[in-house]
């Protein structure tokens, strides 16, 4: 059955891409989401079977050798927990959605069969990360969702910027990807194996020990663990490696909701959760994971509140939520962290697939200040990103209020100097969440129509094939906090998780449920504080931004401006290398090397070359041929003289 | 079928092709039709005969087998040939990528063909008998002599600068092959034989190892190539024929690495270990180095030549890990380059053939009208860049594993050419590949056709067999990676031992 989950996608997006022409749009579209369907029911039928059921039920599923050498030893194969059952059902159900989503959304476009050929080729490789029994195969899945999510974004290949976000992501991700490498090298230099059960067995006896990595001598944990956190926080845009994925929505709005949202970027998450049993034990890395996490949630909410591309301020809000996760991680509450990024993958979908509906019924417009009172002209969209908002900015008993505030408390609850830390930037965060998402809906849905002539006359709402996705979305988005809370956070915690989440000491989310009223509350204040500055700033009193911004000018230079990572880094990185590479082109290899070099004997040769003119009869034969009778007349006559 | 010389059988059969096609005569068309299908026909059977070795290899031995010895020059100097793991796989992928190169230049050589081919089927000659002979002698005219086929390649049938470039690496080889003669001619004094197992077993007296060391890494450094001795590589790419840098990248760079693991190391095993830092470093400037020069380069060869030494760079570090991982990783890396970055010079190939340059600038927006090629490289691009699932991606995280456990340092800075190799290689195809298609001469290209598709298929098939299932490959090489590395262990044993005395007394 594992095998049928995971390969199936794969078999799906060979046949559509290299067969797509014989096969026609049509086939394309019927293949994947055929195959899709087929996993997404049987990942629920093993999400029942392993995290519902009681008891254990953890299996290994042992598929093929893969690099033997020496003591190096990495299998293909899955390990399905409860833990991979929760991302496989996320996984497929979300892909599943997008790639029916896709038929309605990606109906013009010229390419459908090559568009879901990749989708497949993504949903492929994130199952074969999330359901890998080891760091190597993992690093496999972790580097195929790069390609797919490469060739994704990069899937309007005509325009220029689309290519470049495309690269960019690529790159930023290697960048995370060098930090997991070294990760897994040193895990494999210290386990001597690569398999997680050998890993997370044998960790108790290398607490304490250090290791000497590049000149200084530190803890060895401490160490695996941040190297493999920089992985993460490159797949899962986090502070210093969050530039690409705002870049990342030049790709097709399906697309942002699958891999931007819901799936790829929680894949760091995810990684940390299942290395739950290295991290506890190197709490120096915990607390660095949970002020990345912190300051990402706050400074990508700061961001968030000035933009005006409708899919940036979605990609900053999963930007932030995916910090949550992260420092929810950092304080120990794993169970919270993956129940948001479960709740989360339904409602960020459903907002992204939601803005895919805005955006294709005022013709591909993204900025929202040309959108506006699309209200009443599409009204089932309005309602589903209205369900998706409130399910966000964590309105009570909506999916988001469950597991957002349960990260908060547990911040909290942790009382410690980091907790503290992340708990007043998480409630700030909160706060700036409630306040964009609402400035979002407002501006979109509410006042005068801002958009040109045409664009009024052509707006439309989705075809069914678009709107069914999003119920489902929207359904998961009411309900998936209340049912399931329980298993993921709350009574049933240590029965639902079973081994598949590790806990050294006392669980956090434990004292979460007693922390004081005013801690509990503070979300929710903050939830309606932000509804209620977006009311005034964009119904009530819409000249306030413009009033605010020149106010605030450099408040407001600083979050329009992304705090000017890419400015920086362009100059930092993209400049200097460019820079460097030209000078050891132009001053390295042909000033230095090739003047005093080859060029510098030939100009000798050459000179003496001119004065036996007849050697210059202008074929290499003859050259060659001196050469041959030299070189054998130099060897005989060493060889046997030599005797 | 016992006493069936089959390595000199393989070795010599590319000459029998020779032979034939120099005793094709007639009119011009019929010659040069002729001389390509015999040249084809030569290769292939050469390739088909040495799936025997595939099949009857003994997978369980480190010693050397279809052992051949034969009186030759007197003086202990024989005709000795043999393979063992380490070798075996480097015949293989010779016989493999000269059909490929053959079929690549089908109808793009139009002067000279019956000399081109002939050129082509010496070179295999020598190729193989490098990678099978067990005399040092016989090595070293295998080794020169392959330079002159590859020197003629690129003057008579390369681009405008060819007479330069083929100075170029002329002059290079040239300085190298000096040295490691002299070095050699000091062994043949030392050790009395010219037999490589003998020699292998022979303790030279450290302080000459060095000297030795030095004298063959001149050599070989040039051939892999490694800072800072790597400019003739790239301009003998630009100015190759296609077919031409698919043999340099595909196999003739392997030479430099080959020379390595059965000669440097196992022949001086103290000086590779004190002079291990020398090869890291230059091995690192190597990867960082070319990496970055190669994110500046215009001209498609050019990019994917400092590619390739970048590549390199991994296989000496791998070498010099002088574990089982860090040796096992680069042979799979040079064979995975020797697939990824032929495909790739192919690549190039496919638009040079159509529009006769190489600056990337002349290009862009191919990809709409060529689906299939686009496909195709970036199929490559992504293995070139170490795609885990493509076979660059096994042996550089074997290398990496491998060094590692030596020097973090260094496995620090190798890995920052993963980066940067993603940044050039992407840049790359971006620029060639996507974008509207504005520029006149482009819009009448035609995608692959089916002799293209020919060549490429068997490369894509054994790049994700190699990254999927390596152990096909890899069971070919434990068994004598592993015996090279417990005889490295143990000389390094007996040496430290001797050391201990003497500062003991």
């Amino acid at each position: 059955m594992y095998q049928t989950i995971v390969f199936l996608p794969l078999v799906a997006s060979l046949i559509a891409g290299l067969f797509g022409r014989q096969i026609g749009d049509r086939g394309a579209q019927v293949v994947t989401c055929g195959a899709l369907i087929i996993s997404a029911v049987l990942s629920w039928v093993a999400f029942f079977q392993i995290a519902l059921a009681p008891g254990d039920h953890a299996l290994n599923v042992q598929v093929l050798s893969w690099i033997v050498s020496g003591d190096f030893n990495v299998n293909w194969a899955f390990q399905i927990d409860t833990l991979t059952a929760v991302m496989l059902v996320v996984v497929n159900t979300v892909s599943c959605l997008v790639h029916i989503y896709s038929v309605g959304y990606m109906s013009h476009d010229p390419h459908i069969p090559r568009f879901m050929s990749y989708l497949s080729l993504f949903t492929f490789a994130m199952l074969m990360l999330i359901t890998s029994n080891n760091f190597v195969q993992m690093f496999f899945g972790w580097e195929g969702v790069g390609l797919a999510s490469y060739l994704l974004i990069g899937f309007w290949y005509k325009k220029p910027s689309a290519c470049a976000a495309a690269i960019k992501a690529f790159v930023v991700n290697r960048v995370g990807d060098f930090g997991f490498a070294l990760g897994i090298f040193a895990i494999f230099m210290t386990f001597g194996s690569a398999d997680f059960s050998v890993v997370f067995s044998d960790v108790t006896s290398y607490a304490d020990q250090s290791i000497h990595f590049i000149g200084m001598e530190l803890d060895l944990l401490t160490t695996i663990c941040i190297l493999l956190f920089i992985g993460a926080m490159g797949k899962s845009a986090q502070l210093g490696l969050h530039t690409w994925l705002p870049d990342a929505m030049e790709g097709p709005t399906p697309v942002s909701a699958l891999i931007h949202a819901a799936t790829m970027v929680t894949a760091g998450v995810f990684m940390v959760a299942r290395c739950s049993p290295l991290f506890e034990y190197a709490p120096a890395a915990l607390e660095v994971v949970c002020i990345i996490g912190a300051s990402t949630a706050f400074f990508a909410a700061t961001v968030g509140m000035s933009q005006f591309d409708i899919k940036r301020v979605i990609a900053y809000s999963t930007c932030s939520q995916l910090g949550y996760m992260f420092f929810a991680l950092g304080v120990g509450a794993y169970g919270a962290a993956i129940f948001h990024l479960f709740t989360h993958a339904f409602f960020k979908a459903l907002l992204f697939l939601g803005s895919g509906s805005v955006i294709h019924a005022s013709s591909d417009e993204q900025d929202m200040r040309n959108m506006g009172g699309l209200r009443t002209k599409i009204p089932v969209t309005f309602w589903m990103m209205t369900i998706g908002t409130l399910a966000l900015t964590g309105f009570p008993f909506f999916a988001g209020y469950y597991s957002k505030d349960m990260i908060i408390e547990a911040a909290y609850a942790a009382h410690t100097g980091v907790g503290s830390y992340a708990f007043g930037l998480g409630v700030a965060a909160a706060l700036m969440t409630s306040f964009y998402s609402w400035r979002l809906v407002f501006m979109t849905f509410f006042g005068e129509s801002r958009a040109s002539k045409e664009v009024q006359d052509h707006v439309h709402e989705s075809p069914q094939v678009m709107l069914i996705p999003l119920y489902v979305l929207a359904l998961g988005a009411v309900v998936a906090g209340y049912v399931f809370s329980g298993y993921f956070i709350g009574d049933h915690y240590e029965d639902f998780w079973a081994e598949s989440l590790f806990l050294a000491g006392e669980n956090v989310m434990e004292a979460a449920h007693h922390v004081p009223t005013w801690v509990v509350a503070s979300p929710f204040i903050a939830m309606v504080v932000g509804f209620v500055t977006a009311w005034y700033f964009y119904i009530k009193e819409p000249s306030m931004p413009g009033r605010f911004v020149a106010t605030f000018r450099f408040a407001h230079a600083l979050s329009f401006n992304k705090w000017y990572f890419d400015e920086i880094y362009d100059i930092l990185f993209v400049k200097s290398a460019m820079k460097l590479g030209y000078i050891f082109w132009k001053r390295g290899d042909e000033n230095i090397i090739d003047r005093y070099g080859p060029d510098g004997v030939s100009a000798a040769v050459v000179r003496v070359a001119e004065k036996f003119k007849a050697l210059q009869t202008g074929y290499l034969y003859h050259y060659a041929f001196a050469m041959l009778i030299g070189l054998s007349a130099f060897v005989s006559w060493f060889v046997l003289g030599g005797q | 079928m016992e006493n069936f010389p089959l390595l000199s059988a393989i070795t010599f059969l590319p000459l029998l092709g020779v032979l034939i096609i120099l005793s094709i005569n007639g009119e011009k068309e019929i010659v040069e039709r002729n001389a390509r299908n015999a040249a084809l026909l030569t290769t292939v059977a050469t390739f088909l005969f040495s799936l025997v070795l595939w099949f009857s290899f003994d997978k369980t031995t480190a010693g050397f087998q279809f052992h051949e010895d034969a009186e030759w020059l007197g003086g202990g100097i024989k005709y000795n040939m043999g393979i063992d793991g380490i070798s075996v796989l480097f015949v293989l992928l010779t016989t493999f990528i000269m059909p490929i190169c053959i079929l690549c230049g089908w109808n793009t050589i139009k002067t000279r063909v019956k000399e081109y081919m002939i050129a082509f089927l010496l070179l295999e000659t020598f190729m193989i008998g490098v990678f099978c002979t067990l005399d040092l002698v016989l090595f070293y005219v295998f080794f020169e002599a392959g330079l002159i086929p590859m020197f003629l390649i690129i003057g008579v049938w390369g681009g405008d600068n060819r007479v330069y470039a083929a100075y170029k690496l002329f002059l290079y080889t040239l300085l190298g092959s000096v040295l490691m003669l002299v070095a050699m001619l000091y062994m043949y004094g030392q050790a009395g034989t010219t037999y490589i197992p003998d020699l292998m077993n022979y303790d030279f007296d450290p302080h000459a190892q060095m000297w030795l060391f030095l004298a063959f890494f001149a050599s070989f450094a040039v051939k892999m190539p490694m800072w800072p001795v790597h400019t003739w590589l790239p301009d003998a790419h630009v100015q190759a024929p296609t077919a031409g840098s698919v043999i340099l990248a595909g196999i003739l760079l392997k030479m430099g690495g080959y020379g390595f693991l059965r000669f440097s190391l196992p022949m001086f095993p103290v000086a590779s270990e004190e002079l291990a830092w020398l090869i890291y470093l230059l091995s690192c400037i190597a990867i960082i180095y070319t990496s970055l020069v190669a994110l500046r380069q215009t001209d498609m060869k050019k990019l994917i030549a400092y590619s390739s030494v970048a590549h390199m760079g991994f296989v000496t570090i791998g070498i010099f890990a002088f574990n089982i991982q860090g040796i096992e990783g680069s042979i799979i890396v040079m064979l995975a380059h020797g697939f990824v970055a032929s495909a790739l010079f192919l690549c190039v190939g496919v638009v040079y053939d159509r529009l006769h340059t190489r600056d990337i600038d002349r290009y862009g927006g191919l990809v709409n009208i060529m689906p299939r090629y686009a496909l195709v490289f970036m199929f490559f691009t992504m293995a070139s860049v170490g795609l885990p699932g493509t076979a660059n991606f096994v042996g550089e995280v074997l290398v990496l594993v491998g060094i590692f456990k030596v020097s973090t340092w260094t496995t620090f800075f190798a890995l920052t050419g993963v980066i940067l190799g993603a940044a050039y290689m992407l840049f790359l195809y971006r620029r060639v590949m996507f974008g509207e298609l504005t520029k006149d001469d482009l819009k009448a290209f035609l995608d692959l056709e089916k002799r293209e598709i020919l060549i490429f298929a068997p490369l894509i098939i054994l790049t994700l067999w190699m990254g999927v299932y390596p152990s096909t490959f890899m069971d070919f090489i434990h068994v004598s990676v592993d015996n090279l590395v417990t005889q490295h262990e143990a000389s390094m044993a007996t040496y430290h031992a001797a050391l201990e005395t003497v500062t003991g007394n």
